[in-house]
Order: C-alpha cells, then structure tokens, then sequence
C-alpha cells in the first residue's frame, strides 16, 4: 500500500488507516512453525493484517526417495514408501503394490484383498483423526486432540499386534500382505468399532458444532470447483469443493467395487447437517468431510470383517512374488489416499529392479494451490487454510 | 472413449505432430512432438469429446539409451462437475514428449493446467529439463545452489555441500548404482 522512504516526515504523507500507517512487510512462517505440519517455509507478502501472496517453500525433507527407488527391487522400496506419507502408511503400500502387481501381473490372493482393503480403511481413520484433532489444535482447541488420539491409538495396537510396527508397517506387500491376521483380530476389531462409531458424534459436539471454530472456518479459504480440478486437487479437498470424485468408486482396486458406502461431498450452509455461515469449498467444509469420510470407513471395514474369506493354500502372498522381473513397459497407477490420489509412475526394464519410479503425492499438489487461496486473506487465516488441506510434508518432498 | 480412439482422434487432427502412438502395454500413451505439444494439450482439455480437465501427474524420465529426457503427462476426464451424482473416470490417456538430452527444452503446459506449474518445477529440478515460458522455473526440492540433476542415470553424487559431507571417494570409484 504504501511506500516507505527516509527522512522523518513522511509518514505524514503515507495513506493511514486510524493513525496507523500500513507497509509491505516479508514475513517468514516456519521452518519451525507449529502450524506448518512440519517443517515448510511459507514466505508471507503481507500488508498490515492482510496477506498477498505466500510462496512455499518445500524440499526441506527431501530424502531421494525416487532415486532410492531405482535402486532397489519393488518390496524393498515398500518401507521407503511407509516414510512418504507417515500418517498412512498402509495407504502408500498399497498405492505402490497395486502398481507393481499391475506392471509385473501378479495375482493378489482373494483373502489378502480384503485384509488390504480393511486396513487401508483403518488408516483412513486415523489419518483422519490426526488430521482433524491437529485442525482443531490449529484452531486453538486444546482436548479433542486428545480424544483423537485415544482412539487413534487403539487402532495403531491392533497394527502393531498385526505387523509389529506402530507407524512405519510395510505390512501390504506386491503380492498380498507379509503375514495373516492375529488370532483374535476379528474380534478385537469389531469391538473397537462397536466402541468407535459413537465417538464420531462426541467430536461433532466437542469440536464441529463450536460457535468459535465455526466463526473461524466459515467462508474461510474458498476453493470452487473449477479451480479444484485445475490445481489437480484430489480427495477429501476436491470432494470438500462439491466434486463427488472418489478412486474407489471410479476406478476401483482390491476389493472396493464390492464395497457399499457413500462418497461424503461439502454442501453449502444452512442445510442438514451443515450450519449456516458455511460456503461449499471453505475450510469447515474440508473439515467436516474428513469426519464423514471416517463414518463410512467404519462401514467399509464392518463389510471386510464380515466378508472375509478363509486362507486359500496361497496364504495371503505368494513367497515367488519377492523374485518377480518387471517387464519392459510402464505404469500409472493412482489409489484413494486419506489425502487424495496417490499416483505411482513406474517404469521397469526387464530386470528386477525398476528404471524409474515417480511418486505423484496428493500433498505436493494441494500445496500448490497455496499462493492462490491465501490471496487477499487474514494473516490469521493461513494457519486455518493450511490445516484444512492437510499436508503431510514428508509425502511433499520425498 | 478407449486410448485408441483418442489416439486415432488425436492423429486426425495433428498429422505428423504425434510421432507414434504406443497402445500397447499397461500404459497406453501417444508420443506427441514437444513444438506441438502447447497446442495438443488445449485440445485435450478443450474439445468437448476429449475434456481432460485433471492433470494427474507429469513424470520425467531419463532414456539415456536414445539419448533423450521424456516428460509423461498423465491425464484424466471426469464426467460432469456436479454435486448430486457420482462422478465417474471418463476415460484416462497419457502422453509422452520427448527432448534431446543435450539441450532439453518442452514448451510449459502450465497456463493449461495450473496444476503442471510445480510438477514442471520437480522435472526440472531433477532431471533439468527446462520449461520455455514457464511463469517462475527454478528448483523446487533441491536448493537453489544445488548442481546437477539429481534423477538422471549419470548423475554423480556430490561429495560434499557446503561442508556437509556427501559421497565418499570410495563410493565414488566403487559405484553401487
């Protein structure tokens, strides 16, 4: 707005609001920022309150995992690929096994679809209680973190009780899953989601129905649907813009297109279950999405537990699938992440280990999207839109 | 429509301009000249038959062999934006520009798709492919003092950064990779 020069009398000539003279000013929001989700460097154009342009600046993670993954045979990169996006894990195995199993054509065991389906959805979940506690953090609620975590929790014991690991599993595999389910685990799962589903509605009364938080998602961060697609946004984001476009339902893998659910799609204010105030496309609506995708998730894994068919003599992974070559051809391959679309671009030589794989992460895209939705908006509102597309940063850099 | 359709429709309506169309295999895909490219990507999105309106990724790769860089441009068409039906893949269709490696340039596509702007970024990044009239080139991962490019098959790994102990000389000579 205005234009800072020496000498002591000039400010008399800037343009003033009240008696306070505005001035461009570079602010610098991370590395080490608690809202960044990690370590992301957003360089602030500011005037006064408002913001007008934030460049991100990302690489900081960056750990080669591409070049890493020309080195190394397909079920070797999986753990690399639990490193990507952290909080699902499950999710990136699976992205990269069904791209591997379609390059190479290998058979996954019948049982072994639905166990990768089932915990696929398990991760959801808790991809999506982090997402949404860490949002409401953001926002300055302390507790439902908290809660969100107890029950994230529970699902993480039942990872480990399965594959030994809390965070990083490598448990879906080309081919199926290492190893079968615990003695029990039906069980054990079913009771967590008889305890579970009723949680859902204590985070809608402790979190998405607060008069403060409303007041600070409403209207806030407004994505249309044009420029949704146009930026390449995917998943709850895209979904959260009025777009109903889920992978599992276009172009299912494993054993989705078995499955019955709903895809969950923002909706304007005023209506069911939406309060007034809100926009289709704001950050409450982007919010609220990761809650009603949890609810359906749940149904997708009470239909897996219900469904799931005895061990073939397979087993649930074939042990000649370590040994597989991958042809002379290449691939793309995207799955529904808890973010959105996780793409795998993978291209072998006849050899067992791949000329070239390329990771497409929702994440990487949704930040793209930054400079463009904070145009003009509150300082105070980047932490709000930066929390509703929910980045993981180890997923943007690799 | 079937990748064949959209290969023939393509091939009716730029000639020469696609190179050659590799329908077989798992990723069916034409080969489109990088001077045309601009053009045939408006008509990907444009044309009320194509209506590839998501960029899904753009992945460089090094074909060393044939001493070129690839750039593939995966694409998707949804059905309809519209909020009360599920929306269906319409169809899917890749394309694959290639350059010389010695001078490696392709027109951007990012006024097409914005969403190509930091997919652009990381090709050049990592395998320094330039991107004419690309609205902010520059490295996206690798800092911006960073030499080489990192995803290329010859790429020699820095022995040190700033001070920052890289490769060994040992790794050097005695390469894994």
């Amino acid at each position: 707005m205005a234009e800072t020069s020496a000498g002591a009398m000039s400010f008399i000539d800037a343009p003033v609001q009240g008696d306070v003279a505005t001035e461009e000013m570079l602010v610098n929001m991370g590395p080490q920022h608690p809202s960044t989700h990690g370590v992301l460097r957003l360089v602030l154009r500011t005037d006064g309150e408002m913001v007008q342009e934030a460049i991100p600046h990302i690489g900081f993670l960056h750990r080669c995992a591409e070049k890493i993954g020309e080195n190394v045979a397909p079920y070797q990169w999986i753990p690399y690929s639990d490193r990507m996006d952290y909080l699902a894990g499950m999710n990136n195995n699976q992205g990269y096994s069904v791209a591997i199993e379609k390059l190479a054509g290998l058979e996954v065991p019948e049982r072994a679809q639905y166990i990768r389906v089932m915990f696929a959805e398990l991760n959801r979940i808790a991809s999506h209680l982090v997402a949404v506690g860490c949002f409401g953090l953001d926002m300055g609620a302390w507790s439902p973190l908290l809660y969100c975590f107890r029950e994230r929790e529970m699902i993480l014991d039942m990872f480990e009780a399965t594959c030994g690991a809390r965070l990083t599993y490598s448990y879906i595999t080309p081919g199926g899953v290492t190893n079968d389910l615990p003695d029990g685990f039906v069980e054990r799962c079913s009771e967590f989601l008889d305890y579970f589903e009723p949680k859902i509605d204590d985070y809608n009364n402790l979190l998405s129905y607060n008069h403060i938080y409303v007041k600070r998602l409403a209207d806030v961060g407004v994505i249309s649907a044009e420029d949704a697609i146009a930026f390449g946004l995917t998943g709850p984001n895209l979904r959260g813009s009025g777009v109903k476009f889920d992978l599992r339902k276009a172009l299912p893998y494993d054993v989705y297109e078995r499955m019955e659910f709903d895809i969950p799609v923002g909706e304007p204010g005023g209506q069911g279950r939406i309060p007034r105030g809100v926009v289709l496309g704001d950050c409450w609506n982007r919010y609220f999405l990761r809650l009603a995708e949890i609810e359906q998730s749940v149904r997708i894994v009470r239909q897996c537990l219900r469904d799931l068919p005895p061990a073939g003599d397979d087993g649930v992974c074939h042990k000649k699938n370590r040994t597989v070559k991958l042809p002379a051809d290449e691939v793309y391959v995207e799955v529904e992440n808890p973010r959105g679309q996780l793409g795998f671009y993978v291209r072998g030589d006849g050899s067992a280990v791949p000329a070239r794989v390329k990771t497409r992460g929702p994440a990487f895209c949704h930040l793209c999207i930054m400079n463009h939705m904070t145009k003009d908006c509150l300082l105070a509102d980047v932490p709000a839109i930066l929390g509703s597309i929910d980045i993981v940063l180890g997923e943007v850099d690799r | 429509m079937s990748p064949e359709e959209i290969c023939s429709a393509l091939q009716e309506t730029f000639g020469a301009a696609i190179t050659e169309a590799a329908l077989e295999g798992a990723h069916p895909h034409a080969v489109v000249r990088a001077d045309k490219w601009p053009e045939v990507a408006r008509f990907l999105r444009d044309d009320p038959a194509m209506g590839f309106d998501l960029l899904r990724c753009i992945s460089s790769v090094d074909l060393q062999d044939e001493s070129k860089l690839a750039c593939v441009y995966d694409l998707l068409a949804l059905s309809s934006v519209s909020a009360t039906e599920t929306m269906s893949a319409r169809h899917q269709f890749a394309v694959r520009v290639c350059t010389e490696r010695d001078d490696p340039h392709i027109p951007t596509v990012a006024d097409v798709w914005p969403a190509a702007d930091w997919h652009e970024r990381e090709a050049y990044d990592m395998m320094g492919i330039v991107f004419d009239n690309h609205p902010d080139l520059r490295r996206i991962l690798c800092p911006d003092d960073w030499e080489g490019y990192p995803l290329r098959k010859d790429y020699v790994f820095p022995v040190s950064y700033h001070g920052i102990p890289g490769t060994t000389e040992h790794e050097l000579t005695n390469p894994r990779h």
